[in-house]
């Protein structure tokens, strides 16, 4: 296998989403190449920095026109 | 090399992504017209809806005027919201609807979303470097806040938007691509794109001994 198949392969990789016989191609890639094996390492890293991220208190500004433009306009679409 | 096998990708609990139990019963509720009860999934959602406006309009009015539409929206056809997913999926679809309305209103330049890309980009990874165990820990929450603001910013918007419905509201790429309107071949080019995009501007951040 070459590195530029475990690139393509990548995501299907990280999601799990590969039949065994492929996995286990990598796999014994990765073992040899450690530059892939950085490189997927790395990719899963960024993927869990993001989703293991907690989005930010909305700034209060935004959050008061928010919350002003709601009551408004629910109260005239339930009229 | 201990292993060959990288592990799966760990996805924590956050509280903000656990669904309470009063759900279904708050949208029972906003379905029959009470206005407290939509607002409590609003106060409950908005951080999210925000974050997910903003990263796609990249343009703080127009992600403020997506939001505000997306929730409106949401209340006026609740009653078509069926529950056959979570309330918070059919609000995602919503909002990015709104968020791509006002991307392409601001930029009608813009590489059309609806399209195959082919940056015809070589995929192959510059700057391999180890990031050592927990890099996102060497950040102030809100310092990394803005670390993942700017790269995902830095995207184009049809990358960008794959990988905020994939990676980060996690929804499926069956989901991602009905979303979209896109075929799931594509939606799988465009967040292995993504994903190696980001990891190349993030590794500038994180990789190991890097002093901040």
């Amino acid at each position: 296998m070459k590195c530029k198949t475990i690139i393509t392969e990548l995501a299907d990789y990280l999601d799990e989403a590969l039949d065994s016989n492929l996995r286990a191609q990598i796999e014994e890639h990765l073992g040899k190449c450690k530059d892939c094996r950085v490189v997927v390492d790395t990719c899963k890293q960024t993927i869990e920095i993001f989703c293991n991220s907690e989005p930010a208190p909305l700034p209060p500004s935004t959050r008061m026109k928010l919350h002003e433009a709601l009551a408004k306009r629910l109260r005239r679409v339930r009229a | 090399m201990s292993s060959s096998r990288v592990g799966p990708i760990v996805r924590r609990p956050l509280p903000s992504q656990v669904v309470k139990d009063d759900e279904p019963v708050l949208v029972a509720a906003a379905k029959a017209g009470d206005i407290s009860a939509f607002e409590t999934l609003v106060n409950r959602y908005e951080r999210k809806i925000f974050r997910l406006t903003q990263n796609i309009t990249q343009n703080r009015e127009d992600a403020e005027d997506a939001m505000q539409e997306a929730f409106l929206n949401a209340f006026q056809h609740l009653e078509n919201f069926e529950g056959n997913s979570r309330f918070y999926t059919w609000l995602v679809r919503i909002a990015v609807n709104q968020a791509l309305m006002k991307l392409r209103k601001r930029r009608p330049n813009v590489v059309s979303l609806d399209e195959e890309v082919d940056t015809g980009e070589d995929l192959v990874p510059r700057d391999v470097e180890d990031w050592g165990p927990s890099p996102a820990d060497r950040y102030a929450q809100t310092e990394l806040g803005g670390i993942l603001g700017k790269v995902i910013g830095g995207l184009d918007a049809p990358f960008r938007v794959v990988f905020q419905l994939r990676d980060i509201e996690e929804l499926s790429t069956e989901e991602t691509a009905e979303a979209l309107g896109l075929s799931v071949p594509a939606v799988k080019s465009r967040l292995l794109r993504a994903r190696l995009k980001l990891r190349q501007a993030l590794n500038q951040y994180f990789r190991r001994g890097e002093n901040k």
